[in-house]
């Protein structure tokens, strides 16, 4: 509107919006009308178990570091329902690009737990990921992974699979050009790419407020002109409705879910957060934990009982155990690290292996 | 066919995408523009914008998506329009790329050719004439080639489109359109890891690549030289007998090439003649390269990338010893 030469009204050209999602918080209280259809209390029931087999996993590697048994280690504890709501709400097809902390992606995508263990145990055999379980091996330079799964969801439209592709990060990798130019490209290619940010609070020891001055982190998807949600990241059922909803629409474009969690414990096993964080905040998160709430309701829904939930423990611990015994057969070839550098064996890599063997200097240096 | 180096490649492309479904291209301004050097013109009117694809402004995610395009089956190859831009890129190509085939054991891999003019002598901006084969060859599980001739570039590029390797291909902008040679119009592979012997000889190894090979056969042609002129065309891997078979014959080896002098391929070169050749050496190995320190203003470019002289200078030295 004109009043004047050279003056104009101020009108607004964009308004953005996030919206935010809860069905089951923290006291147990579900809001049924948010309920996706097909979660019945079985399916709630499954979910609950792959969450306890998430942590028990981690709390078994977690030990097993500290006895000199695995590699550095970075535990999921607290982001359960994260990383189970988002991998069940997958289809069979769809793949997903992890980053270093998605072992319940992984578990719930049926990956063997000894393959993990492997990984885990500082061997690239456990990056070799079963073609079924359609997911990428971890990704550890913080973000890099994003223009990969922006790529492999433009190849799935390529390639007309039909798939779509789950791509993890944490608050710290928003921060990343990588995770801002993945965001841009997969939006103007209208890739299948769903964006799960998994908000733990903490990028080792920054806070999410000295992270960016950002509101949300799910916000940063606007600027990519990318749809975009922030949930409780501690509830399933909000994960999973967000992630599903985000798949079934994958086929017009991309779009970013921001899961607000909580990285209960150490960043990794090199790490001591009683350095940079308060026990109080700890505390506050601990009412919050994904798992608690899902138990409290199904119990008081009469589906689940200490009983029940004391057999998963015990055949959770078993199938651990036994993934445990058989990754820690596994006998390296220290060989095999030559013969995949390239689809051919150069000359002089294959000296340089000869000359290795020849002089035997790899006796004796394995771990464990 | 008659062709340049900038046609012998937008051939070699062309060819390649009819063999292979799976090839797309990918880049700034390469579609509509055909790239800043035209090196993809005509390519989008045959193949579509679904193959032929202009990206948003951004290196590392051309080449991050490229590595992702890769892992699932397709043979991207994207374009970075100068090397000195390609930086931003390096963390998907040493961290990624490099790694994806022995990280997971071969599970998955990244075939992909990453394409970039490089070297200077064409009077650019700054950042637009760097050598940065030497960075890229220091990462195992890269191949990185650099042809001095249409023909080389053709045959190369084909080779490259058919490995499932993550190649990068470095294209000397000054010999894009610096001469025509006539090469065939059908496919035809030149092999990745090997040398070429551009000339044969007995007295003198001059080991090249690049923007100085033309260089180098103008000073060993003007004087008469009995002397191998030994093309490396590929980097890494590098062809070490080629090197040492010349080395031994000669027993009196110059490398010569644009890139910085200090940490360059060429001390790859004559370390490898020094562990393996030395005894049958009749003089010490010299090398020529442009100073140590950035490529400097156009204004300057004749003052630090090696010359005739330069080379011709150093010849005296090896000869002479």
């Amino acid at each position: 509107m004109l009043l004047g030469v050279g003056v104009r009204l101020k009108t607004s050209i964009f308004d953005g919006n996030v919206d935010y999602l809860q069905i089951l918080d923290e006291n147990s209280r579900m809001d049924e009308a948010l309920l996706p259809k097909e979660v019945d209390d079985k399916k709630l029931v499954e979910m609950y178990k792959q969450m306890m087999l998430a942590r028990a996993f981690d709390a078994k590697v977690l030990s097993l570091q500290r006895q000199g048994r695995a590699v550095t280690y970075a535990p999921l504890l607290g982001e359960e329902a994260t990383q189970i709501g988002s991998a069940l709400a997958m289809g069979e097809k769809d793949v997903f690009v992890p980053a270093f902390r998605q072992h319940g992606v992984y578990i719930a995508r049926g990956t063997p737990l000894e393959l993990l263990l492997t990984y885990w145990r500082g061997y690239e055999e456990g990056c070799m990921v079963p073609k079924n379980v359609r997911g990428m091996p971890v990704i550890v330079p913080v973000a890099t992974q994003m223009p990969h799964a922006a790529g492999i969801a433009f190849a799935q439209k390529y390639l007309k699979t039909d798939a779509a592709v789950v791509a993890y990060v944490g608050d710290g990798g928003t921060s990343e050009g990588n995770f801002y130019e993945a965001l841009n490209f997969a939006g103007v290619w209208k890739a299948p790419l769903v964006t799960i940010i998994e908000n733990n609070q903490w990028a080792i020891s920054v806070p999410r407020q000295n992270q960016t001055a950002s509101k949300t982190l799910a916000q940063k998807a606007i600027a990519a002109g990318v749809p975009c949600i922030q949930v409780d990241g501690n509830d399933v059922l909000a994960v999973y409705k967000a992630t599903r909803d985000a798949l079934a629409s994958s086929g017009d474009g991309p779009s970013v879910i921001e899961c607000v969690t909580y990285r209960m414990g150490i960043h990794t096993t090199a790490d001591d957060p009683t350095k940079y964080r308060d026990q109080a905040e700890v505390d506050y998160w601990q009412k919050r934990d994904p798992l608690l709430r899902v138990k409290n309701y199904l119990t008081h829904k009469g589906v689940w009982n200490d009983k029940a939930e004391s057999e998963t423990v015990v055949e959770q611990a078993r199938a651990i155990n036994a993934a445990v015994a058989n990754a820690e057969k596994f006998k390296p070839d220290p060989k095999e690290m030559f013969k995949h550098i390239y689809s051919f064996m150069p000359q002089t890599l294959q000296e340089e292996m000869d000359a290795a063997v020849a002089a035997n200097y790899w006796q004796g240096e394995q771990l464990g | 066919m008659q062709a340049n180096m900038v046609t012998a490649i937008n051939n070699a492309l062309d060819l390649g995408m009819q063999e292979n479904e799976k090839v797309v291209l990918l880049g700034e301004d390469i579609a509509k523009d055909g790239g800043v050097f035209r090196v993809t013109d005509g390519l989008l009117a045959k193949y579509g914008e679904g193959r032929v694809i202009d990206t948003p402004l951004a290196e590392a995610g051309i080449v991050g998506a490229a590595v992702g395009m890769a892992t699932q089956g397709l043979h991207p190859v994207p374009e970075v329009q100068f090397a000195g831009f390609m930086y931003l890129a390096f963390d998907q190509l040493v961290n990624h790329a490099a790694r994806y085939r022995s990280r997971t054991r071969s599970e998955y891999t990244v075939p992909m050719v990453v394409r970039t003019p490089v070297s200077g002598g064409v009077r650019t901006l700054e950042h637009h004439s760097d050598s940065p084969e030497a960075y890229y060859s220091h990462t195992g599980g890269l191949i990185v080639v650099e042809p001095s001739t249409p023909y080389d570039a053709k045959g190369l590029m084909i080779k490259a489109l058919r490995m499932n390797d993550p190649v990068v291909f470095l294209e000397p902008t000054k010999l894009y359109r610096l001469f025509k040679q006539d090469i065939p119009e059908d496919t035809y592979e030149v092999p990745i890891g090997k040398a070429n012997l551009v000339k044969e000889g007995t007295e003198l190894s001059v080991i090249t690549y690049g923007t100085m090979v033309p260089v180098v056969k103008e000073v060993v042609e003007k004087r008469k030289l009995n002397a191998d002129i030994l093309d490396l065309r590929t980097i890494n891997p590098l062809d070490e007998s080629a090197i040492l078979a010349s080395a031994k014959k000669t027993g009196r080896v110059v490398i010569v090439h644009e890139a910085q002098l200090s940490f360059g391929a060429g001390a790859e070169v004559a370390a490898r003649i020094a562990e393996k050749a030395i005894f049958e050496l009749d003089a010490p190995v010299v090398r020529v390269g442009s100073c140590s320190f950035p490529y400097p203003f156009p204004g300057y470019e004749n003052n630090y990338i090696p010359n005739a002289l330069k080379i011709s200078q150093a010849i005296d030295k090896v000869l002479k010893a």
